[in-house]
């Protein structure tokens, strides 16, 4: 009887136990898989940032494992804010952002001692959007674009922007403050005046493609990405940006046209990890010949063919 | 002999018979609510999820590519760190338990300890993220791994196992307890062969609940930083992983809707790995109830 209450008693633990040790045997196994091509780099390269830089890393890391499976790359999503901390603290090789660095940020890694490199990957072209059933809007001015937008007291109609639309309030849909989309906006819109108290917030852009699909008078903006999945029900609206009135398309943005609404998307990378690991140097050097293919596939804008050029003679310099 | 007047009983024969009815029509109705919900739920995670469900699906890596994407990385990633927090969380609870039942003093202080415990379980989880970043990756520099992650979990599910081990301890009968030491056992032989033998039941329903919130929680192993694309295999407690929550998370935010689906298998997986581990705990339960 005393030994059946002790084994019942450690039924619990060799539970425990049982998963541990079936996790032990999986990560052996790959061990032994990689030793067995022992002519290929190895080492280690840690990446975080940005959320929306992320899906063209998982292409280019995805791709970039089958040539070289002994590099273990990791990416992380700690935001673009978070992304520098990290990379401040010494903690990642290369960090993703959907805006330029900081000038807080950059001296930060001034007084660590860490000195970096800019790399442009692709663009995002903001979109703003309306419902499908918005027959009046054609296309808006930048000026129109903030005074819609901003906080003023008032409740915004459609009538106060142009006369001649419906004397209906506007629905205000926009990507959460904390994102580099919002950053964007308002750097180039908002110009840091607070935005619409009314508009809803939300970090998932589904979420806004789903409250303007919803809504008549509705208005958002989101990434490009989101636009191009949702083309058949949303109403693009063209920008005007001081030359006539622009859509984003690849070609606009891409050129350039799309103005001031496209932006673009870099990764910052650590000088020191070029020159002294080789596997980071090869990694750079493949993110930047693979970018233009890769960023399109997941629904991103190349940058005109020279920018990577230029970018490959500025890594070449750097070992 | 007139005790009972049938007449008014008779007479309010009718309404009490309604109230029963009314009463118990209405918490079949709670029942169903949840169950109804439930259902929609599993209905729409199953007719979104099937069909990118299968040995692909869990022997992958993420990809940009949904038709060749899986969660390998993420379900080993999972497990691992269940390997970390069950066995860390439930020897802090339950250990915890014990001392404040058994051995501690009904004073102000032990009362004060009680109240915060409860009140920790109230903590908003991104909180325990912070405390993990600080004081596991950074002080202790342990960096984004296996290890860091799991503790940082344990935090967080410790005093849900603490209270419910805390009752269950508690609702042991005295007469037990008397018995034992009646018999000449001391109070350690008491806890182990006779407290927790009857309590582990009531511990266990703590400890299923307790995993259950680690191993679905995101915001925590965000704060943290762990990754989320791993082309590789933790081998040991500090090596980095990468967990199904966050990979969900991320697929539910891509714009293209067969990343959603992807979500959904991935859910499907999780909600297996949760079904699996709730019934290891439940068999090991059922064998101690019978033995009382």
């Amino acid at each position: 009887m005393k030994s059946f209450k002790k084994l019942a008693l450690t039924a619990m633990m060799t539970g425990v136990l049982a998963i541990t040790a079936a996790c032990g045997a999986q990560g052996t196994e790959g061990k032994e898989q990689a030793g067995e091509e022992a002519k290929q780099l190895q080492g280690e390269i840690k990446i975080d940032g940005s959320s929306t830089v992320f899906p063209i890393m998982e292409a280019v890391v995805e791709e970039y494992g089958m040539e070289e499976p002994n590099v273990k790359v990791s990416v992380g999503v700690s935001g673009t804010g978070g992304g520098f901390e990290a990379f401040i603290a010494g903690e990642t090789e290369l960090s993703n952002a959907s805006r330029p660095i900081k000038d807080e940020e950059k001296a930060a890694l001034e007084e660590e001692g860490i000195e970096f490199t800019e790399l442009k990957l692709a663009y995002d072209g903001l979109s703003v959007i309306v419902n499908k059933e918005n027959d009046f809007v054609d296309h808006l001015t930048v000026d129109e674009l903030k005074k819609m937008w901003i906080e003023d007291g008032t409740v915004k109609k459609w009538s106060d922007i142009r006369p001649e639309w419906p004397e209906e309030e506007i629905k205000f849909y926009s990507p959460g403050t904390d994102s580099g989309t919002f950053d964007y906006f308002n750097e180039v819109i908002l110009e840091d005046e607070p935005i619409v108290e009314k508009a809803t917030l939300s970090e998932d852009d589904n979420i806004l493609v789903q409250g303007v699909q919803g809504d008549k008078n509705a208005i958002g903006y989101f990434g490009y990405a989101y636009y191009l999945e949702n083309k058949d029900s949303l109403k693009i609206v063209p920008i005007d940006g001081g030359d006539g009135p622009v859509e984003p398309t690849n070609e606009t943005i891409e050129s350039g046209e799309y103005a001031p609404l496209s932006r673009p998307l870099f990764t910052y990378v650590k000088n020191t990890a070029v020159k002294e690991q080789e596997e980071v140097y090869d990694f750079v050097k493949f993110l930047i010949e693979n970018s233009a293919v890769l960023s399109e596939d997941v629904g991103y804008v190349k940058l005109p063919e020279e920018e990577y050029t230029k970018a490959l003679e500025t890594l070449e310099s750097l070992k | 002999m007139h005790l009972i007047d049938h007449k008014s009983v008779v007479k309010r024969m009718k309404s009490r018979l309604a109230m029963n009815i009314f009463s118990k029509s209405v918490f079949f109705a709670a029942t169903m609510f949840a169950l109804l919900i439930l259902g929609v739920l599993l209905y729409r995670v199953f007719t979104q999820g099937f069909g990118y469900l299968d040995l692909q699906f869990l022997q992958s890596l993420p990809s940009r590519k949904p038709e060749q994407a899986g969660v390998y990385a993420a379900l080993i990633g999972s497990i691992w760190l269940m390997g970390v927090v069950a066995p860390v969380s439930l020897l802090l609870g339950v250990g915890t338990a014990i001392y404040l039942e058994e051995y501690a003093k009904l004073n102000k202080m032990t009362a004060f300890i009680k109240v915060n415990i409860s009140n920790l379980a109230g903590v908003p989880s991104i909180v325990f993220g912070l405390l993990g970043l600080t004081v596991f990756v950074r002080a202790l520099a342990l960096g984004t791994s296996v290890l860091a992650a799991g503790l940082t979990m344990s935090l967080l599910v410790l005093p849900i196992i603490i209270v419910a081990s805390q009752e269950a301890i508690r609702a042991v009968p005295k007469e037990l307890r008397e018995a034992s030491y009646g018999m000449g056992a001391t109070k350690w032989q008491t806890i182990v062969r006779v407290v927790l033998p009857a309590a582990i039941p009531g511990i266990l329903t703590g400890g299923i609940l307790a995993l259950s919130r680690a191993i679905g929680e995101t915001a925590p192993l965000v704060v943290i930083g762990l990754p989320l694309f791993l082309a590789f295999l933790p081998n040991t407690l500090l090596d980095m992983i990468t967990v199904l929550p966050m990979q969900i998370y991320n697929w539910t935010g891509r714009p293209q809707a067969e990343f959603h689906a992807l979500a959904a298998a991935g859910i499907i997986v999780l909600l297996v790995l949760l079904i699996i581990m709730n019934s290891i705990a439940v068999l090991i339960r059922n064998k101690f109830q019978k033995r009382y």
